[in-house]
């Protein structure tokens, strides 16, 4: 692959890595790195979590410096130190956790990555032809702060478009968009390959990998373990790539969803269940209607702030009903109880954002445990009555079995939080519950953001919890994961739920309509 | 009251007004970039002995004045080195420098204690003073009144309007972020920092050179605070700074007019108003959570450390 750079017949690669090495500690996130591309190509880097991409990308957008190894821009060694070199170059950077300024308007934070005296009028214009030109609606006036996590990412695909750079490092971007805005995407990305740019891609999602991409650099453990050609591959084998062992694809079997569906005993039931909006930038809940059955995975599909947090939270007890039985959990109305009191009737909760709301970064693995299960299971933990002094030896005999049955790769024997990667963390959430046995397991995102190895165990846990009796009610985003281990889909659109649809039957484009279907804006035909 | 004597309230309740308008300024830009600077206290006495001293020395008030900004701003160049180099505590740095400010101030000021003050004199706008009542109110002040007006619409006008006020808003929003878009966040803050400091600096000057022109030790007699308190009362907004500057000036000169007239109420009730006003609106503001969102710098007081 390499080329003779003093040749003139053929142009040095827009971007070449050449032994990019980055060290943490004694970790190296990024070993001997290699890897080109070129004008008009659209480049996939595939990795687990924790396997170096992030690092790498931000070398290469110069937010990390290298310890050792060549970056060649035009076939030019250069020295990347901070963001706005990368700029310079050519280099336009759609981050993951998307990075706007909340208290700020759209055109503001469009207008920050621009150069020094554009008015604020121009850029408002700017990024509304821009965003009609690639089909990415936008308000210019509106606040960052108040925008869906699908607009954010429009925000930000503008703001990097309107640099005009040559190469666009895209990390996930497809991970908060219906079918039907990823498939806009990705005629957008068609369009800027097209002309001549070249796109680094980052993704989980090894179909649209294997559909998109030109080429694909494959990374494990701060390594390049292969180039390739995707369109040459299956899934499986990229997948196989990624984890260095093959990677079952989890599946509900036609005989459990056979069973489940015989399942008449409801043990989550929700009903008129009607929420206020709690904040400016929360969804209201209308007349939300539900039954998850005794060994039902139950998924609820629908586009990021559409309400999926809200309903959640309803249904956790951190938000209460005034009717108890708006919610019912095995049988006992439980709209009046709060988060641990719901625990107790034997259900079991994993919300969406790991840090914050379902674990503590600065607490040790067992205190976590800890902190779901103080009051569900204070017998085993707590001891000495009012005192409630803390039993760690029981803790860490619970922390041993959840990492056993979830396989949760740690440093240490029982570390802080904030030292697992993402998919780790979340295997030691949802194992954290499983663990319990649950009557009812509701599971926000459960696969946000974690690698495809995490992901198949977090869904074979959920399955496993419906094969042993418990409802699963899986809110996510992802309609492949929901179609691949729910017994029935129901639809969150802009807080009111469709009715539940058999998964067997369903087709992706009438899910997508469902989802799209209350999104506030419509969209026009996209100008050429 | 005959209508002089309401005049005279108001002539000095703008007085009173100023430094606390200016300090407050200049803290609100430091917040806005996200430090909170408790040291405004001592960069204001500061301010207020050196502008007494350098008068005093090269016997123009002007020389006070030009000394007190830059010795606020030098004053505050240690804090910034401080918290924004060496990513120390700025609650526990800002309330140290308070305290140096103080102490340094008092030692270096010993030898003006009892000293005749030079007062930095009006200027009268011709024409514009002889009108009736506004004239006198807003056309023959001291210069720093018309400094304190002239910066309340600059910071405005720089806040919003200008693309480096934008820069400080995003700084100040979301650091990380200001960073990975290639913004030189450190030096932002030391900017902001320094002319916080020089505004504090410059409101100091205005005690010792206009407000009562001597030198007394702690004679700024906890403006700072008020100030301080100001910026979270305008809820980060430099208009509402002002009107907050003249109501907490206006409460400062009821005291005396009410000890003057024999009311029976209790002077710490009155000096107490300010901070009660603060807490009010401290409850007011996180009750309207999309006010916060907008207006709050939501780094406020986080350290900035890049990683490497």
């Amino acid at each position: 692959m390499k080329t003779d750079v003093s040749q003139s017949a053929a142009p040095p690669p827009l971007l070449a890595v050449d032994g990019l090495t980055k060290s943490f500690g004694t970790l190296k996130a990024n070993d001997a790195v290699d890897f080109d591309i070129v004008e008009g190509e659209i480049h996939a880097l595939l990795g687990e979590n924790g396997a170096g991409k992030s690092t790498l990308v931000k070398m290469l957008f110069g937010s990390l410096s290298p310890d050792a190894g060549r970056i060649l821009w035009r076939g030019r060694p250069v020295k990347i130190a901070e963001p706005s070199t990368a700029r310079k170059l050519g280099i336009g950077m759609v981050f993951q956790h998307f990075s706007l300024f909340d208290s700020l308007t759209v055109a503001e934070n469009i207008a920050l990555s621009l150069e020094a005296g554009t008015p604020l009028s121009t850029v408002a214009d700017e990024a509304r032809r821009l965003g009609e030109a690639y089909g990415l609606t936008l308000n210019p006036h509106a606040m960052a702060g108040d925008l869906s996590v699908g607009e954010r990412q429009r925000v930000e695909i503008i703001r990097c478009l309107l640099q005009e750079p040559s190469l666009i490092i895209l990390d996930e971007p497809t991970s908060v968009l219906t079918p039907q805005e990823a498939e806009r995407l990705f005629e957008t990305l068609e369009t800027l390959k097209g002309e001549g740019k070249a796109i680094l891609y980052i993704s989980h999602r090894l179909e649209e990998v294997k559909r998109m991409c030109d080429r694909a650099t494959v990374l494990r453990h701060g390594q390049v373990v292969a180039h390739c050609d995707p369109r040459a591959e299956t899934a499986a084998s990229l997948a196989a790539m990624m984890v260095g062992a093959e990677v079952e694809a989890v599946r509900r079997s036609p005989a459990d969803h056979e069973a489940a569906g015989r399942s008449r005993t409801a043990v989550l039931c929700v009903s008129a269940l009607d929420q206020k909006p709690l904040g400016p930038f929360s969804t209201a809940l209308r007349g939300i209607q539900l039954e998850v059955h005794a060994g039902e995975v139950f998924g609820i599909a629908g586009v990021a702030g559409n309400g999926q947090s809200e309903l959640f939270e309803a249904l956790s007890g951190e938000q209460l009903q005034h009717d108890p039985d708006a919610v019912i959990i095995d049988g006992t109305p439980a709209g009046r109880l709060g988060p641990n009191g719901r625990r107790r009737l034997g259900a079991a909760f994993a919300p969406e954002e790991r840090f914050g709301h379902a674990a503590v970064a600065a607490m040790p693995l067992t205190d976590n445990i800890l902190l779901s299960r103080h009051a569900s299971d204070a017998s085993a933990y707590l001891s000495g009555g009012r005192f409630a002094v803390l039993r760690h030896s029981a803790l860490g005999r619970t922390l041993g079995r959840v990492v056993k049955a979830m396989d949760v790769r740690k440093s240490g024997e029982n570390p802080d939080a904030a030292t697992l990667s993402g998919g780790n963390l979340q295997k030691l959430i949802l194992g954290r519950e499983f663990d319990r046995q649950p009557v009812v397991f509701v599971v926000n995102q459960p696969t946000w953001g974690v690698d495809a190895g995490a992901a198949a165990r977090i869904r074979q846990t959920l399955l496993d919890a419906a094969n042993a009796g418990a409802g699963a009610l899986v809110i996510s985003q992802d309609l492949d994961e929901l179609l691949e281990i729910c017994d029935r889909i129901a639809v969150i659109a802009d807080g009111e739920m469709s009715e539940p649809l058999d998964a067997r039957t369903v087709t992706r484009e009438q899910l997508g309509l469902l989802m799209g279907g209350a999104e506030p804006e419509k969209h026009h035909g996209v100008a050429a | 009251m005959s209508p002089e004597i309401i005049q005279a309230i108001v002539l000095t309740t703008a007085t009173a007004a100023t430094p606390l308008l200016i300090a407050a300024l200049g803290e609100l830009v430091v917040e806005r970039s996200g430090v909170l600077n408790l040291g405004v206290e001592g960069m204001m006495i500061i301010g207020a002995v050196t502008g007494f001293g350098a008068a005093q020395l090269f016997g123009s008030p002007w020389m006070g004045v030009f000394a007190a900004i830059v010795c606020g701003a030098l004053f505050s160049l240690l804090f910034a080195f401080l918290t924004l180099s060496l990513a120390t505590n700025q609650v526990a740095t800002g309330l140290s420098l308070t305290l140096l400010g103080l102490g340094v101030a008092g030692m270096a000021g010993e030898q003006f204690v009892g000293l005749p003050g030079i007062k930095l004199q009006p200027i009268a706008v011709p024409g514009l003073s002889e009108l009736p009542v506004i004239g006198p109110l807003l056309f023959a002040q001291d210069p720093i009144f018309y400094m304190s007006i002239l910066l309340a619409i600059g910071v405005w006008w720089f806040i919003f309007r200008t693309r480096a006020g934008l820069t400080l808003r995003a700084v100040g929003d979301n650091h990380g972020s200001a960073h990975a878009l290639g913004i030189n966040v450190l030096r932002m803050r030391y900017l902001a920092v320094m002319f916080g400091g020089a505004c504090a600096g410059l409101a100091g000057a205005h005690l010792s050179l206009v407000y009562t022109p001597q030198w007394v030790e702690n004679m700024t007699a906890g403006r700072g605070w008020i100030a301080l308190a100001l910026v979270v009362f305008a809820s980060w907004l430099p208009w509402r700074v002002v009107v907050g500057a003249y109501l907490f000036g206006a409460v400062t000169i009821a005291q005396f007019h009410a000890q003057a007239q024999g009311v029976a109420i209790p002077s710490q009730f009155l000096s107490a108003l300010p901070y009660l006003a603060t807490i009010v609106v401290l409850v007011l503001i996180s009750s309207n959570r999309r006010m916060t969102m907008r207006n709050t710098p939501a780094s406020l007081g986080k350290p900035f450390v890049p990683e490497r």
